[in-house]
């Protein structure tokens, strides 16, 4: 590949939307190559400096003219799921999963006793937060005070980490409430996504790490780990969460 | 049709069912933040972006029995993308300043040599003017790209362009961006 071809593929190859072999040439060229090295590193620069910009939440206003139009404001913020999911919902989710993941996780992802009804109230939940405007009950991307704000809120103290240095910083914490009990509820960003991160205490709790769910086009996962169980919902992409999830609530128990 | 409807309306907001507002608040509702994100950097203007997102909800509402598939971010956009584009239009009918015309504007630039760490320290405000300088196919990918982080396929599904375009229009509109902050872009990229 000569410096023409490559730097014509540079924009694709930091958007990692080539193929592998091309992806490969590339990687190669620029080994070798300075100045092609160089616009590679302007474009990565500028990805950054675009990822920076503001992003521009819908007005407060703007958001109850539109729920007013759609009669949303006759409905309570918040009910109850009145029924349990229809099974071919579940079973048609599964059949995605199996479809995307090959078939690996088919065991895994079958109902555990209200698995898919928690999943639902965890984006339920997620969707509120952001739709409410009241992602945080505490701003801070300080640990030191989210976790004490908790204390007397709770009969539990969460775990609170700051996963800033993995451009996934914390940015304040809520109480919610969750499977008929109040959680914890912590606000994660990576670039422009929420992470809403619920956590309480579960008695007998087992290490465990469940693949993505998808619900409604956000993201789920269910984890268990240290004596307590932690769902994590965003529409940030299931690969990029999952890695997120794994540094709160590591696979194989190890802290 | 009603004499107070004209080809740029959808019609007077339909009420879904119950069964559709609850699959609308659970697809399409959430959205509403990238919506008016995407109105906002497509049309430069607080305004016209409320103005913009809110006929593309009552398109949204109106169409809403022909979304098909889960996606319900794409399809959105999709539908704000197009509002935009018919109010960006209507503007230019009306007499306002044309928008960058990349005739005018897209020739190379002699760039004079480049300094190493130019791009690194660009502050967030030249990047924001000048992305607001690009052409509006260009921005669109780019915010599409960068904000919402979808895929090509994705955003060919947004602007309604195969994804080769989608591809071609990243790397233009990068390398416009990047003579524009004055960075050493190479000729022919």
């Amino acid at each position: 590949m000569d410096c023409r071809e490559a730097v014509e593929r540079l924009s694709a190859f930091v958007d990692d939307e080539l193929d592998p072999v091309t992806s490969g040439e590339v990687t190669r060229h620029v080994e070798s190559c300075a100045s092609c090295a160089a616009q590679l590193e302007d474009h990565r620069q500028l990805g950054e400096s675009l990822r920076q910009l503001d992003y521009h939440r819908a007005p407060d206003l703007l958001r109850a003219r539109l729920l007013r139009e759609l009669g949303a404001a006759e409905r309570p913020a918040a009910r109850p799921a009145r029924r349990p999911a229809p099974a071919w919902r579940w079973l048609s989710a599964a059949a995605a999963l199996v479809a995307v993941a090959g078939g690996t996780w088919v065991i895994a992802m079958l109902p555990r006793g209200g698995e898919e009804v928690a999943a639902r109230e965890v984006v339920s939940s997620h969707i509120r937060s952001l739709m409410a405007e009241h992602l945080a009950d505490v701003a801070s991307t300080d640990q030191h005070t989210v976790k004490p704000w908790f204390s007397g809120k709770l009969d539990f103290s969460p775990p609170v980490t700051d996963f800033a240095s993995a451009d996934f910083p914390l940015t304040g914490g809520r109480l919610d409430y969750l499977q008929g009990h109040p959680v914890a509820a912590l606000v994660y960003m990576h670039r422009k996504h929420v992470i809403n991160v619920f956590v309480w205490p579960q008695a007998g709790a087992r290490e465990t790490f469940l693949p993505a769910l998808t619900e409604r086009g956000y993201h789920v996962i269910h984890a268990e780990h240290a004596g307590m169980t932690y769902w994590v919902a965003s529409d940030l992409n299931a690969q990029e969460l999952t890695a997120f999830a794994r540094m709160l609530a590591p696979p194989g128990g190890k802290p | 049709m009603t004499p107070e409807r004209t080809a740029e309306t959808a019609g007077p907001p339909r009420r879904l069912s119950p069964e559709q507002r609850q699959r609308f608040d659970a697809l399409v509702l959430p959205h509403l933040d990238a919506a008016y994100n995407l109105a906002r950097y497509l049309l430069r203007d607080p305004h016209e972006a409320e103005e913009a997102v809110q006929n593309a909800f009552l398109r949204a509402v109106a169409y809403f029995d022909g979304m098909r598939g889960a996606d319900g971010r794409a399809w959105l956009l999709s539908i704000v993308r197009n509002t935009c584009y018919t109010q960006v239009r209507r503007r230019r009918s009306g007499g306002e300043k044309v928008e960058f015309d990349e005739e005018i504007h897209s020739h190379d630039v002699e760039v004079p040599e480049p300094e190493a760490d130019l791009v690194r320290s660009l502050a967030i405000a030249s990047v924001r003017k000048g992305l607001d300088q690009l052409a509006i196919e260009f921005r669109e990918v780019l915010v599409l790209r960068e904000l919402e982080s979808l895929s090509y396929k994705e955003i060919a599904h947004v602007t309604g362009v195969p994804i080769g375009t989608v591809m071609s229009r990243l790397a233009r509109g990068r390398k416009q961006l990047l003579l524009a902050l004055g960075a050493g872009v190479k000729e022919g990229a």
